[in-house]
Order: C-alpha cells, then structure tokens, then sequence
C-alpha cells in the first residue's frame, strides 16, 4: 500500500509551519481522497486541519461577514446571515454537488477543488497540471466539458466550483496564514490563468493555509440569481454558469455583479459588461449586449463552441431574474 | 397440451397480491452478502492492470518496483498465466461466455481496459497500490477503431440475424408517402449498482473450484469454467445469493472471472476481485452504438405498404456480439412488405453484451421516432396512425396473440394523460418560459421461456424450504418463489426459506430476457404440488394422520391438511409418521403452445417534456404510461421494473454516452461523475398502469415478463414529445444540450 504520514494540527500556527511542499492539508478530503485513490496526488504527508476553529460565520465591524475555512458548504448555505444577506452564495453552494458532499466540503476545500478535466484524472493521460510538461491531451481531444475563456496553449481545463462563481461577483478577500505570518488576498487575485504554468493554481506558498474568505458587505438592496445549465437536473457540473446581482436605481440598474462558471479555467468575473451594464435599462437588450461583451473573448475548440451561445443565455437569464428580484425588493422598501 | 385457462391460480390469493420482498431485512440490515463483502480464510485480493491503449501490442511490462510493495504475493500476466483452454461458447450447451478470448492469451491488445496483469496481494489497497506501480510499454498500432459512429465502414452483414416478406423494395418506391430517415444512438454502459466481483477458492487440493460471482447465470459460469479449467462440472460450484443487479453484463462470464480462479488455483489461496468503476465500464460490457435506416411507405390513409430496417451495431475484435436491432420490427404492424437486416462492425472495445430489452429497444427508438415522422407528414394523429396499423395478429409468424391488449394501452393511457388537450401546432402550448411537448410510442418485448427443475421440502418444523438454481438479479425473484409456494401449501411466507443462485440447486434459468419469472414459476408450482402429493402419501399411509383415507379428498389450506372433519397441520402430519420432511422435484418447460401463439408483452407510453428556449433547457416532466404484461405476481415489484425502465429510457433519450476519443479510442468518461444518468431530480411524475390480462395459454400463471418493456419506447416518446415542442427532429441518442441549441 501507498503509505503517507498522517497528522492532527491543533493550532492554526502550527499547522502553517509543519508542513513540506508534499504535504497536503485535508479538510472534507471530497476532492483529495478522490485524487489519491486515482493516483492523480500523491501527498507524502496528510495533515488533518479538521480540529482547528476556523468554523465561525461573523460579521465584521465594517458590514463584511467572515467565513471560516472549515464551515462546510452546507452550513454556509443555510446560515441565516447568508440565506438573507448572501442569497447570491447560497444558491450556488446550494447547486454544487450533492447533499452529502456538501456535508464534508469545506469553504477553503472548495476553493482549492481541481478541475475534473478527464485527462487530468487519468494518469495515462498527457496534462501540463499534472505532469508540466507532458501535453494536453484535452486541447485536441473530448473537450466538450472545457473552457472557452482564460485557456492557453498548455491548458483549457475549467474551474469546477459554484460556489467560487458567487464569491467573484459578489467580490471577498481570502486570509492566508503561512511561516511568514499572515497575509490577505483578494478573492480575484487567487485562482491563476493557466498560461505557460497550469500546474501552478493559486497564489497559496508552500505551508500556507486559508484560514478564512471575508466576504464584501452586501450589496443593498439587490436582486441576484445563480443559475446552472447542466445536462441533468441536479449533482453534475455546470456546463455554463452564472452569478448575477443586480441593484437597480429607478428603472435602470445601478450596480450590476456578474460572474461566469463552467467556461472558464478560473472563477470568472466579467467587469467590462459590469460597466456596460451600469446606467442601462433593465431590458434583454441590455443583457444581451452584456453577454456578448463578457463572451467576446471566447475561445472555442472542437467539441465544446455550444458553451458560448449556452454561457450567453445564463448571462440573458440570470440577469432577467436578478434584475426582477431587484425589482420586487425595491417595491418592498418603497 | 393442458388447457392453461383453467389455471389452478384463476384465484389467487397471495399470487397477484402487494407482497413486501421476503429478503428485504436482509438487505436493510446488510445481512444479505454481495459477492465483494465476502471473505474466505486465507484470502488474497487481485487487482487488475487494465491497457491504458486501445489498440496495439505490449511491449514489456515493468514489474520491479510493484513486486517489492508490501503485500505483493504475484502479479500474472502473459508469460505467467496458466495456459488454459476457451470455452466452446456456445448457448445451446449452457457455456457461452461474454468475451471468449481468455485474459493474458498473449500481448496483443484490441482495447482501452483490457487486462494486462492482475496484482495479488494481502489486501485490496497494496494490491491496488501495486498494480498503478506496474510499468507497461505499448507499440502502438495503426488504425483504431474508436466508435460506429466516428466510421463510415460498411461492416459485416449477419444472415441469420434479418428478415423478409412481400416486396419491400417495390413497395416503398411506389409509395404515396414516404419517410426514409437514418438514426444513431451511442454506446452506453449498463452501470448496475454492484461492480462485477470475482471470490475463486479451491478446494481437495485443486480438486474442486468454488466461485462465489455476481452473475445473471450461475449454471452458464459454471459451465463455462468447467471447460476452460479442464474441471467435471460436477467439481465446480457457483454461488450468487445476491446480486446488486446486472441489466444483462452478468447474463455470461467475463475475463476477470477466469483471471480470479487461475490466480487462485496457482497460488493455492483463495483470490477475491471487484472491479472498479473505470474497469467495469471498459471491460464488463456495454450497449454497442447502432446506426439504423428505417424506411416507411404509406398510402394517404395512413396504411404502411412498406418497413425496411437496416441496422449496424458495434462488436469488438476479440469475439462477435449481435445487437439484434430490427428483432421486433417484423412484429410491429400489419404491412405485407417488410425486411430487416443487420451488419456488425468490429471496433477497439471491450466486447458489447446484452444491456436491458438489448436489439428491440433501439429498433424501437428507430421505428417509433420514424412512426412520428410518418404521422406528421400525414398530418395524423400518432395514436391513430398506430391503430391503423395495428397488428390483430404477429405478422412475423402468422400465429394469433395469446393476449394483446395495446390497443387497449394506447387508449387507457391518453385518456389519463390528457392526450386529448394536446394542440398538435409545433411548440403551440406554453407555459411562461417553457414550451410544453407531448409525444407518444408504442412498446413491446417478447415473451419466453426456459427449461427449470425447483425442489421443495416441507419440514416437520412447519417451515417450507423451496430451492432453484435461478437468480434474484434484485428484481424479487426470491419474494414470487415464496408466494407460490404459499399459495400452494398455505404456509405463511414467514415460514417459508427460498434458496437460489447456486449450482448445486435444481437446474434453473438465467435472469434475463425478462424471462425468469414464467420460467421459474411454473417448476415451483410443480415441485410444491409433488411435495404436496409425498405428504398426502405419508398422512394417509399406515400410521399416518389419516391413515386409510383417501389423498385425493385431503384438502390443503393454511399449511394443513383436511379430510371434511379433522384439520392436521404438515407438521403435525410429519410428527405422527417420525419424518422430519418430505420432498418434492419440479421441472416445467414450454410446451406446444410455443407453435400455436405468439407472445408478447405490449404497452404504451405517453410523454411530456418542457423545454425552455432560453436557457436550452428540457426536462421530462410527465410520463404516462399503460402495460400490458400478463399477471402481475407482486404488483409493487413488477410496477417498479417499469418505472425504473422509463427512467432508464430518459437517460438513453437525454444523457447517456460512452465517450471515446477519436484519436486512440480509450474511453474517456469511464465514472459515474462524467457518465451522466439520470438522477432523483430528473425522474418526473411516472404513472404506470398495469392491465390485469392473465395470459394462461403462456402459463398457469398467466405472467409474462415485466423487466425490460419499460424501457422500450420511452426515448422515441421523448424524442416525439421534444419535436411537437420544437418542431426540430432528433434522431440521435442522446439528445443534447448541442443538439437543441444547434436548433435556433
Ligand atoms: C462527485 C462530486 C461532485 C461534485 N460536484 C460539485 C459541483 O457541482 N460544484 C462544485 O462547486 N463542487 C463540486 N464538487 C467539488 C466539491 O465542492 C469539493 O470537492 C469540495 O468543496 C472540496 O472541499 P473539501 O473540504 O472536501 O476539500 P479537501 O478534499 O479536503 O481538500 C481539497 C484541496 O484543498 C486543500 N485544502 C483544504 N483546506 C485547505 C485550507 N484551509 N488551506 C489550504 N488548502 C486547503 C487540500 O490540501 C486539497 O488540496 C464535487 C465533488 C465530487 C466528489
């Protein structure tokens, strides 16, 4: 049998130093165990974070609310400041996986999830995440499930996470706690375009671990809508994915948030058609334009050009339903 | 032959009757041991290395680093593997295997998932550890086959396995109106709950093999091991108590199986191997991709002068499977002029098997879709298109039905689905965002039946214990057994001890074809009634609880007998003569009915999907349907069998794909996360009825079978339903989200 070290942190600080760079924390395990079984990481040395408080749900003095690093996904989703104050994040932990794994998936593990590329998970396969290096059997293969936005020679492997797509519209900042202290990074800046270096993420060093993502205070009053098209109605990933806020001023919108899932090797926020939104009416043509904006950098290969046209009717209705929640919200405090 | 229509079960009491399953407990509380829960003292794990190429030759294996892991005992492979003989594979002589070549023969290697070496440890996580260790080095070759549907290779036309009548060919060109389509539907995997598993243990010193697998057929892997061990049958036992279901990939046996038992005979220690998911899907058989044309000729009536059906499914390079797409199409409707005719095309992967209602159900989807087609150019109602259609008798052999009631199914299920408020006009009826589609096809699946031998032994205890060497594949197969004992006897099903799945039990069937059922039934019934004649003889012998009286007027009611005055229970009878049981032999086989009728079961489906334009987006939301199966033993059972078949069919309509690269034709989405079927979410509202049409000329029993027919049908009612709604035709399987968008 494949033998590893097995530890139990019982402090943050600890856990941050006592770590070699073939070491590997282990939170809910949902994606690392996965990967170990298929022989796709092979951490020499597993340390258990799963006693460490890094549990609580706080708002800040400053309207921003702080999410430990083990809050499991389903707490997160049910908690009663994020059911009302984050609805945008609920709904898209609520769309991930199933009840069960979001029983064990934890906040950070979430953000730290690989991507499901199937040549990624087959050893016998050529990838540069995997192997630098190695190729990417992906780019000319079954690409069906890959990114149309953020990919590169060496890799067009797609960011699986939902709940990710919420946090980027929604804006956050992840704490880090490494050998060197701890540092903040804000949620946009983590996750890595894939460019010449795939293998490499994230902004995380060797050792450091997400003790918590704080996330912006709320926008108010707003209507948001995450929404998931996917071939079966629940527990798979998302083939395009879109999280939309929208906080209206009169008729038109004020602020709009908008980000993608499912067509992109990272979380996607897509600020240019954020700006183009602002000051329009809140009509299909404006989220249309939106939509064309946001996708025009798109980038097909042979299996997987229906994301584009697809990514774009998340986008149109995402942004009808924020936009008509916003509506009804507004009516409410009037 | 016996007049069945005067069936001993015209009234039943328990037969028919919402019977819970007798082995539930079992199951709920993990009593009920799975092949790979089993442990033998002593035992080793195997873990296979599958090719990680499709197509090519082994250049060498690296086995260096894996031997030295902890655990390792031996890893087998093409120069260590015991030289053993095929199996003559044939399904007269109860040997047939699911692919013939023997694993290790030799390096060559015809696809993704093949066996190169099977690791053997102490346990399963060094023998898995170990086997991702083992190096392998490929020559690849030339020219891989990756899927029928990535070929435009004519493959190899299969005789025996078409049909003819009248004159089509003149028919169709002469035709008013014409439809002449061509329709592709993807590999698909059977993805059963339980993993193929493999316990070899033998025994005397290699004398004697005995195999605990999850098998469909625990008589065919006997047979079959028999003759590639070089063993008597009679030194070789199968075992199967529970089996986490098959859908047709556990009907023969696999490589892994022999692979187990040889690497348990040479290191004398029992071998136990599951596989997993990734092997099971590449290796353990799946539904081949079929490309089929369908030709209809019909008069503006509606009448069809003419069917043509030409069919091509995949097999493998290392043995030849038929998927007998147009078997029920000659069947279907009443048209003089009809062909069918079916070619095979090798490709680079693990040999395809039967998969639930394999052939029929996509000639059905082929056939139907194309009946809908038919009805609109028409402008017909589909319903009424069938009924004019409709087959009074089979056209295929001349023979009347011994029971068809489609008519009947068609009629009955509209009526509860509404069919009368649909407005034929393409994508006519909306609700907000959704476009509302009905669609409708017709189902069917024959009917047979097989030789069977049961035995039952009533015990001076009052319990009954009834075996037979059949299978419960998880259907209830245990539970009816019960019930017609308890019928017959009047014993209570709490006492009675159904065994099965074992080769040293009375001969019985596979678990398949949806023929288990009127198999197995009728040589139960035989046995309980001579073990019912054996006790009579007792109680009315010398000494017994009757003794001078007549067994003819010994009336059986609640495990008892009655002679007008007195009631003695079976046990009490046995108590009085000291024996502690006695026995009863059964065996029932089909009989000349088979040349006088036709059997079928039939039934009809109605469908109603939504579809959202705007987020391309369909979902089943509604299935209606009517069946028309015979008796239904245990309603609750047999009504899930059809439920579950239609939620089978929507992930054959909607998500199911076995996806090989067309560059080396390895599979890529060999896991349950990639392979996508449907789940909880996606099952709609299903109203299933069963028409209660007792067939007694098939049976006594007047039981048909209900495994597969759901299945039947429910992807062209989806496909018809989603054109109503769109007005785009789908005629390749699966139906994707590519599919609807490259419609707007
Ligand atoms: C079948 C299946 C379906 C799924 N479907 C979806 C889906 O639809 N949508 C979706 O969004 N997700 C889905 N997921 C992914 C799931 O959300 C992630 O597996 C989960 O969020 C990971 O969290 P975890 O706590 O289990 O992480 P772990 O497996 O414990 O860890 C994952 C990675 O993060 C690292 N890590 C964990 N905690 C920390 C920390 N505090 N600091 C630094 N590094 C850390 C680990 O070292 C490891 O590399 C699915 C997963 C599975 C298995």
């Amino acid at each position: 049998m494949r033998t590893f070290a097995y530890s139990r942190a019982d402090s943050v600080e600890r856990a941050a130093h006592a770590t070699t760079p073939t070491a590997a924390f282990v939170a809910g395990g949902t994606t690392l165990l996965d990967l170990v079984k298929l022989d796709v990481m092979q951490p020499s040395e597993l340390v258990d974070i799963n006693a460490l408080p890094l549990k609580q749900v706080e708002w800040l003095d400053d309207g921003r609310l702080k999410v430990g690093a083990l809050v499991t996904n389903t707490d997160l989703a049910h908690h009663p400041a994020v059911k009302q104050h984050y609805p945008l994040l609920s709904e898209a932990l609520l769309a991930g996986a199933s009840t069960q794994l979001r029983n064990m998936a934890t906040t950070a593990g979430n953000v730290m999830q690989r991507t499901r590329c199937p040549y990624f998970r087959d050893p016998s396969a050529a990838c540069n995440k995997r192997h630098p290096g190695s190729g990417c059997d992906a780019r000319d293969g079954l690409n069906r499930m890959h990114a149309v936005l953020g990919g590169s020679e060496a890799c067009i492997a797609v960011h699986p996470s939902d709940m990710c797509v919420a946090m980027a519209a929604l804006g956050a900042t992840l704490t880090l706690e490494g050998p060197d202290g701890e540092r903040e990074v804000p949620f946009g800046e983590f996750h890595r375009l894939p460019g010449d270096t795939p293998h490499i993420e994230h902004d995380l060093a060797d050792g450091e671990l997400i003790t918590a993502i704080t996330l912006d205070a709320p926008l108010a009053p707003a209507g948001s809508h995450y929404l998931k098209l996917r071939d079966r109605a629940s527990y798979e990933f998302a083939l395009a994915s879109c999280a939309a806020q929208v906080a209206l001023d009169g008729d038109s919108i004020g602020t709009a948030r908008l980000a993608l899932g499912g067509v992109a090797t990272k979380p996607w926020r897509c600020a240019e058609a954020e700006a183009a939104l602002a000051g329009q009416p809140a009509t299909l043509e404006s989220f249309e334009r939106a939509a064309e904006i946001a996708l025009a950098d798109a980038e097909p290969r042979e299996h997987n050009a229906f994301k584009i046209p697809l990514a774009r009717q998340a986008i149109v209705r995402a942004l009808r339903e924020a936009a008509r929640l916003a509506g009804t919200t507004q009516e409410e405090q009037a | 032959m016996n007049d069945m229509t005067q069936s001993a079960f015209a009234n039943p009491r328990v037969i028919g009757q919402r019977t819970p399953r007798v082995d539930g407990e079992y199951k709920l509380t993990g009593k009920a041991g799975y092949t790979g829960e089993l442990h033998a003292e002593n035992m080793l794990y195997g873990y296979p290395v599958p090719a990680t190429i499709a197509h090519g030759e082994l250049e060498s294996l690296d086995l260096d680093e894996a031997l030295a892991m902890p655990g390792v005992v031996e890893i087998f492979h093409h120069r260590n593997f015991p030289k053993l003989h095929r199996s003559p594979n044939s399904m007269g002589h109860g040997d047939q295997v699911s692919e013939v070549r023997l694993p290790f023969e030799d390096e060559r290697i015809y696809y993704h998932g093949q066996y190169i070496a099977l690791v053997v440890a102490e346990t399963f996580e060094q023998a898995r550890a170990a086997a991702y260790r083992v190096g392998a080095r490929y020559r690849h070759a030339e020219g891989a086959v990756p899927s029928l549907l990535d070929s435009d290779a004519e493959g190899t036309l299969i005789d025996s396995a078409g049909s003819s009548r009248g004159d089509p060919e003149s028919a169709f060109s002469g035709a008013e109106v014409q439809v002449d389509a061509t329709y592709h539907i993807a590999a698909e995997s059977h993805l059963q709950m339980e993993m193929h598993a493999t316990l070899a243990e033998w025994r005397e010193n290699g004398a004697r093999l005995v195999v605990h697998e999850s098998t469909q057929g625990v008589f065919y892997q006997r047979n079959a091991m028999a003759r590639i061990f070089d063993l008597a049958q009679e030194n070789l036992e199968v075992i199967s108590h529970y089996i986490g279901s098959g859908f047709g990939n556990k009907l023969f046996m696999w490589p892994h199986a022999v692979a187990t038992a040889g690497a348990a005979r040479e290191l004398g220690r029992p071998v136990k191997v599951v596989l997993p998911r990734q092997q099971d899907m590449t290796g353990g058989g799946n539904r081949p991709a079929s490309r089929q044309r369908i030709r209809l000729g019909a008069d503006r009536e509606g009448r069809l002068s003419s069917v043509i059906h030409d069919s091509m499914t995949e097999t493998s390079l290392v043995d030849q499977y038929i998927d007998a797409c147009g078997s029920a199409t000659p069947s279907f409707y009443a048209c003089d002029n009809l062909s069918t005719s079916q070619r095979i095309l090798p490709v680079n992967h693990g040999t395809p098997c039967p998969m639930r209602a394999p052939g029929e159900v996509s000639g059905i989807f082929a056939l139907e879709t194309a009946m809908d087609e038919l009805a609109v150019e028409l402008g017909m109602d589909p319903v009424e298109l069938r009924l004019k259609n409709y087959a009074e008798q089979d056209p295929a052999s001349g023979l009347p039905w011994s029971s068809k009631h489609l008519d009947e199914c068609m009629k009955r299920a509209a009526k509860r689905f509404g069919w009368d408020q649909r407005d034929p006009g393409i994508g006519a009826m909306r609700d907000g965002d959704e476009i509302i589609g009905y669609g409708m096809a017709t189902c069917t699946w024959f009917a047979g039946r097989q030789p069977c031998e049961a035995r039952v032994e009533l015990r001076a205890d009052g319990t009954l214990f009834v075996a037979c060497g059949t299978q419960d594949i998880g259907t209830g197969t245990y539970t009816i057994v019960a019930q017609t004992v308890a019928e017959l006897t009047g014993v209570p099903l709490a006492q009675i001890e159904v065994k099965l799945g074992e080769t040293s039990l009375p001969a019985g069937p596979l678990s398949g074809g949806s023929m288990a059922t009127a198999t197995t039934l009728p040589a139960v019934a035989a046995a309980a009634r001579d073990a019912l004649a054996a006790l009579k003889e007792v109680a009315t012998g010398s000494g017994g609880a009757f003794e001078g009286g007549e067994a003819d007027s010994l009336s059986v009611a609640d495990g008892a007998f009655n002679d007008g005055q007195r009631t003695v229970s079976f046990a009490d009878v046995l108590e009085t003569s000291r024996l502690a049981s006695v026995n009863g032999q059964g065996s029932a086989a089909p009989g000349d009915e088979q040349n006088q009728y036709s059997f079928r079961s039939f039934g009809a489906h109605f469908v109603e999907v939504r579809y959202d334009p705007g987020i391309s987006r369909v979902r089943v939301a509604r299935v209606v349907s009517t069946m028309d199966i015979g008796r239904a033993i245990n309603p609750p059972t047999a009504r899930n069998q059809v439920e579950g078949g239609i939620v089978m069919g929507i992930g054959m309509g909607l998500f199911e794909k076995l996806d090989y690269d067309p560059r080396d034709a390895r599979l890529v989405n060999g896991n349950v996360a990639d392979y996508i079927v449907p789940v909880h979410a996606d099952a709609p509202e299903i109203d299933v009825e069963m028409l209660d049409y007792p067939d007694f000329k098939f049976n006594e029993f007047g039981a048909r079978g209900v495994g597969e027919i759901g299945l039947t049908g429910i992807a062209p009612a989806i496909s018809n339903a989603l054109y109503h709604a769109t007005g785009k035709r789908h005629r390749d399987l699966p139906i994707t989200i590519e599919a609807l968008l490259a419609g707007q």
